[in-house]
């Protein structure tokens, strides 16, 4: 099997040295981050005064971990290291109780970032001379921009079409001869089983390769895709928090994602103890993003189960692989694409007098789609029996989440008493897609 | 004369309706008339019973969401055309109907129609004035 490059240099670095880089890499993240009004009162208060403190990498276990919780409350500049008119990027993801987190990206940022995204693209095979439709969302969210500007670097043919309208996709994708997609499995599998509909069919397209990301799925999910279109799903890994997509990325082998260690430092731990696991096991993705200036983060948590894979991957690359996401160690969905904490539901719900205060959030698959449903009590003192009111009242629910969460969900009114009474968060979501 | 309707919130819920009827029934509240405007995700069960205050106590304290509308019951000659010479006065008048439905049985040789309007003691002086009969409260009790 070739295996394409796009800095085979960098990515065949053997250990040692990828390592040394790392760690001058860490001490420069962390003169940076002692310009962040965050990391100048964290780092000081686990004795770390400056990048001196780290003489080697188990050194970086002393830098306590950074939560989403710290972004949300150094919103907005908490964790800005750099000038505002050095800001050429801002991204930004709604927070789970209103407040949101915020990455700024100075023009070597962006450009770092585009470049790893590159070295994911061209690792997969694609090349300058495919057609690549970009169907992740554009915006604030960085599934979508991230991706463009890589496909742009590697000289591909970029469609900016971003997410839904499927007939237009699925047109779009026979009248460019799109060869290259970038979207979730669930919406692709969608796209596919409206295939022929309109008169395009799987023939009159020439399709290649999918990233399929932004939710986690199984392997029996991507050989569905590969089986059905008759084409390569690779999968892909990244969080808004570490630049969005192009953390991980697999390789033509498709054996798990290989994360970029001379741009991030990954450390598995236990969610408990916070205590490294070992080699090879499962925990919790803990990132830190090594070349990031105007936004560093250190020891981030992500929350994601995974594992690295000890051994090194028949491609050649030395970067290590992370595996499949195995789950959270939160309460995060992530419904086609986009995460939801149910605390952003129920924030939005208590706001609204009509409705008692038990809920449930009920997710289900409509098809290859998520479907998720929020199910409320009505107040009895406000039904009156106008059903128009409660259409209506239906209506400003599904408005105010569909504010707050970016889906829309389906929105049921039912009589008090009839929801399961909640002992504790876990009741209030039912999560019944297959597990596949 | 206004009469009282009851309306009673129907989640979608296999039993609902029978619930309701069942508890009415085994409680000796008789059923006179009786609709339901249903929507995707949920229905609203609208009726006219002999004793509405003892059946909105009852269905509260069975856990159902039920409330008392203002709705006027009228006498419709029972013959073609009856209901439109009724619906041409309100039209005619500017008033508004908001649903409507017919009763189980005759009270008389007219058919009986239950109607909530937008502007209930409007409608009123307009029936009023034009002396179309209305069935009251304790003839509804009676029935």
């Amino acid at each position: 099997m070739e295996v394409p490059f796009w800095n085979k240099e960098i990515e065949t670095l053997d250990r040692p040295m990828l390592e040394k880089l790392q760690l001058q890499r860490l001490r420069e993240a962390i003169s940076w981050a002692f310009r962040t009004p965050f990391y100048q009162k964290r780092l000081p208060q686990a004795g770390i005064t400056g990048p001196d403190d780290i003489k080697s990498l188990p050194d970086l276990q002393r830098i306590p971990f950074t939560e989403k919780d710290d972004l949300r409350r150094s919103f907005p500049k908490g964790l800005l290291a750099v000038e505002m008119k050095e800001v050429i990027r801002i991204h930004s993801s709604s927070g789970t109780t209103g407040i949101p987190t915020v990455i700024y990206f100075a023009r070597d940022d962006l450009d770092r970032w585009t470049d790893l995204l590159a070295r994911c693209i061209v690792a997969t095979g694609a090349s300058a001379g495919d057609v690549f439709q970009n169907m992740m969302t554009y915006g604030m969210f960085t599934g979508g921009l991230g991706l463009h500007y890589g496909a742009e670097r590697v000289g591909m043919t970029v469609i900016p079409i971003s997410g839904g309208k499927t007939k237009r996709q699925i047109q779009t994708m026979k009248d460019f001869q799109t060869t290259v997609l970038h979207v979730t499995p669930s919406y692709l599998l969608h796209i596919q089983s409206k295939l022929g509909e309109d008169g395009v069919n799987l023939a009159d397209l020439s399709l290649r390769r999918a990233f399929i990301g932004a939710e986690p799925h199984s392997e029996n999910t991507r050989r569905k895709i590969e089986e059905l279109l008759g084409i390569d799903a690779f999968n892909s890994y990244g969080l808004s928090e570490l630049n969005g997509p192009g953390v991980a990325f697999e390789c033509v082998c498709k054996k798990d994602m290989h994360l970029w260690e001379d741009a991030y430092i990954v450390e598995i731990i236990d969610p408990i103890s916070g205590q490294a696991v070992e080699n090879g096991q499962e925990g919790e993705v803990v990132l830190t993003n090594l070349v990031r200036r105007a936004t560093p983060i250190l020891r981030y948590r992500t929350r994601d189960l995974a594992f690295l894979h000890p051994e090194p991957c028949e491609c050649g690359r030395t970067h290590r692989r992370l595996s499949r996401i195995l789950g959270r160690t939160d309460d995060m969905l992530i419904i086609n694409g986009v995460n939801v904490f149910p605390s952003q539901i129920e924030e939005k719900i208590m706001k609204i007098p009509e409705v008692a205060t038990n809920y449930q959030i009920y997710v289900d698959k409509k098809g290859a789609l998520d479907r998720l449903t929020v199910k409320v009590e009505i107040y009895p003192k406000l039904f009156l029996g106008e059903v128009s009111k409660l259409e209506a009242l239906r209506g400003r629910i599904r408005e105010e989440l569909r504010s707050s969460i970016v889906i829309t969900p389906n929105v049921e009114l039912h009589e008090p008493g009839s929801l399961p009474i909640s002992e504790g968060k876990a009741k209030r979501v039912v999560d019944e897609r297959p597990k596949d | 004369m206004k009469i009282t309707q009851i309306s009673v919130f129907l989640e979608n819920r296999k039993g609902r309706l029978f619930g309701v009827c069942s508890l009415l029934g085994a409680n000796d509240i008789n059923i006179r008339a009786l609709t339901i405007a249903e929507t995707e995700s949920f229905g609203v069960m609208r009726t006219v019973v002999d004793k509405s205050d003892a059946a909105v106590k009852l269905l509260r304290e069975h856990g159902f969401v039920a409330n008392f509308t203002d709705v006027v019951a009228i006498e419709v000659p029972d013959k073609p055309g009856g209901l439109a010479a009724v619906l041409k006065i309100f039209a005619d008048n500017d008033v508004n109907i908001e649903y409507m439905y017919g009763f189980v049985e005759k009270f008389s040789e007219k058919a009986l129609l239950v109607f909530r309007f937008e502007d209930t003691d409007l409608a009123q002086q307009i029936l009023a004035k034009h002396s179309i009969s209305v069935v009251t409260k304790k003839e509804i009790e009676g029935l």
